[in-house]
């Protein structure tokens, strides 16, 4: 316990290289994995291909991909920019399918129906597929963000910092509060970003919020939201 | 006036869903494409706002060849209602019936106000206008879906099997719904029904089809019904069955007009009793029965 509190200061920057390391590789996953998974939605002949491949990304064990990507792309090996790509790389390969899903999820005749009355290819994807794609496109985001944020950890190994360096510095130097403050919270970095993903969720869909009641049913929506 | 030319539609696996179909829809008339399940209504409907191009054959709109027309410019000019109201459930309603002017680029106050105005015209509480669709019955949800296809004020109006899937009382109110709309705005109504009491009711112009989109009859109700072209037709129609043949029965009262069967079909009014002799006036009293003019009042 002492040893927390003797390093609040240090223990706060970790959690915000962390975050450095995690919120950027998780939004650019989900925007790089956008236009591949409607490709793979989109044209039946490139949905194999495509899915394949990003599965076959996620097959890259972590550690060696951390190593060897900065001869690819000339970054150092401890920059941040190094790991995000890593990151970002893991997390496209959950996301494309979860884009390519979400999308084939989107009720047809409501597709059928924006295309009838009058929205374009475009219009429609934005403003139709995508946002009622949403649920099933957080839910994919949200194993993204708590991979992303334990997976940001073993940057520490090769000396990028992160919540991961709290424990890799305690088995070095023998402080138990440490690894396990360390675990601890990345663990509740996970939950907190997985909240943040809920939350933000809600804001942008709220007809998911009140749509589970059935056709017939009179809805009463102060009273469900209480409960919700 | 919309006009088929020759229209065939024959899809990449080889369905050959349309077949050589000629037709001149009238404007300001509902018409109605009436068949079994496949014959090719969807497909037809579809031409008219080019969400379906034929393979072979043309189609004018007003004198134009909608196939030199830009797609979604027609499409925002056309209005467009389908079974399960095909609203956006992420939309209020509302705003499912601003979308289409706001696609035309109407300011988004203007877009709604109207919307509002709209939900009048077709029997609609204003005070569902914040709702989902999911929040409404199926019944709210198809006038929505008519409001929506109101929205843009087009000349035609495509309706797909709208009132395939509510129950028939409240089908019917639709239906009523519709045929005071459709007097008081006189637009050119393209309408698709499995139902052939339905089409009799709705249609100026009905339209019987058979597998493969070919044409079995085209008429009035009241000319199909008195000279049904073959035996497809008078079984389609129930002709056959005797289902149409009407008689009257006086029941001391007034004169109650039975169908052959012996079911009440509805009853005869004094001033339109000699009319009532001729088959055309005989067909339209089956859907009016009492089993079909339920009214369920403005309750909704
Ligand atoms: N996109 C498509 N690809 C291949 N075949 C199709 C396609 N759309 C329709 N068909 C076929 O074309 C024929 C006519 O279909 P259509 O949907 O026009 O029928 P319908 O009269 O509207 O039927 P229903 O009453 O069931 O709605 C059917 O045999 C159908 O299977
Ligand atoms: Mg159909």
């Amino acid at each position: 316990m002492t040893w927390i509190w003797s390093n609040l200061d240090l223990i706060w920057d970790r959690t915000f290289d962390h975050l450095i390391l995690s919120v950027p590789s998780i939004i650019l996953s989900f925007v790089i994995a956008l236009p591949f998974g409607w490709l793979a939605y989109r044209y039946r002949s490139s949905r194999a291909v495509i899915l394949t491949t990003v599965g076959l990304l996620y097959a890259i064990p972590s550690l060696p991909l951390f190593i060897v990507l900065p001869f690819i792309v000339g970054t150092s090996i401890r920059s941040p920019l190094n790991l995000i790509i890593a990151l970002t790389l893991y997390g496209v390969a959950l996301m494309v399918r979860v884009v390519a899903d979400g999308l084939g999820s989107v009720d047809r005749d409501v597709r059928q129906s924006a295309t009838a009355v009058g929205f374009s290819g475009w219009s429609s994807f934005w403003r139709v597929e995508l946002p009622l794609a949403g649920p099933v496109l957080l839910a994919g985001l949200r194993v993204v963000a708590v991979s992303t944020v334990s997976l940001a950890t073993v940057g520490a190994v090769i000396g990028a910092q992160s919540l991961g360096s709290l424990f890799t510095d305690g088995f070095q130097r023998g402080i138990e509060a440490e690894i396990i403050v360390g675990i601890v919270a990345t663990v509740l970095l996970a939950l907190a970003l997985d909240a943040a993903l809920v939350l933000l969720g809600r804001l942008l869909m709220p007809w998911t919020r009140r749509s589970a009641i059935g056709v017939t049913a009179r809805p009463a929506p102060v009273i469900r939201e209480v409960a919700a | 006036m919309i006009e088929f030319h020759s229209v065939t539609k024959r899809f990449p696996d080889g369905t050959i869903a349309v077949d050589d179909f000629s037709l001149v829809v009238p404007s300001h008339k509902t018409t109605v494409f009436v068949g079994t399940s496949g014959s090719g209504k969807t497909t037809l409907l579809r031409m008219i706002n080019r969400m379906v191009d034929p393979t072979s054959g043309s189609i004018d709109i007003d004198g134009a060849d909608i196939g030199t027309l830009e797609p979604v410019k027609l499409r925002r000019s056309i209005g467009y209602v389908m079974q399960n109201s095909g609203l956006l459930p992420h939309r209020k309603v509302v705003d499912n019936v601003a979308t289409v002017p706001m696609l035309r680029g109407m300011p988004r106050k203007k877009a709604r106000e109207q919307a509002l105005a709209l939900l009048d015209t077709v029997g609609l509480d204003r005070s569902l206008a914040e709702r989902y669709p999911s929040q409404l019955s199926g019944g709210q949800q198809q006038r929505v879906g008519v409001a929506r296809g109101l929205a843009v004020n087009p000349n035609i109006l495509l309706m797909d099997e709208p009132f395939g899937a509510v129950d028939p009382i409240v089908r019917a109110e639709l239906q009523q719904e519709l045929l005071r709309l459709q007097r008081e705005l006189g637009k050119t109504v393209v309408f698709v029904t499995h139902d052939i009491d339905e089409a009799f009711l709705l249609g100026d112009q009905v339209v019987i089809l058979r597998t493969g989109g070919k044409v079995a009859q085209v008429g009035s109700p009241a000319q199909i019904l008195a000279n049904p072209i073959d035996d497809f037709v008078s079984t389609f129609v129930g002709a056959e069955r005797g289902k149409r043949s009407l008689h009257v029965e006086n029941h001391g009262n007034g004169n109650i007009v039975v169908d052959e069967t012996g079911r009440l079909a509805g009853v005869l009014v004094a001033s339109q009793s000699t009319a009532a002799t001729a088959s055309g006036s005989e067909s339209r009293a089956g859907p009016r029965g009492p089993g079909a003019s339920v009214q369920g009042g403005d309750s909704r």
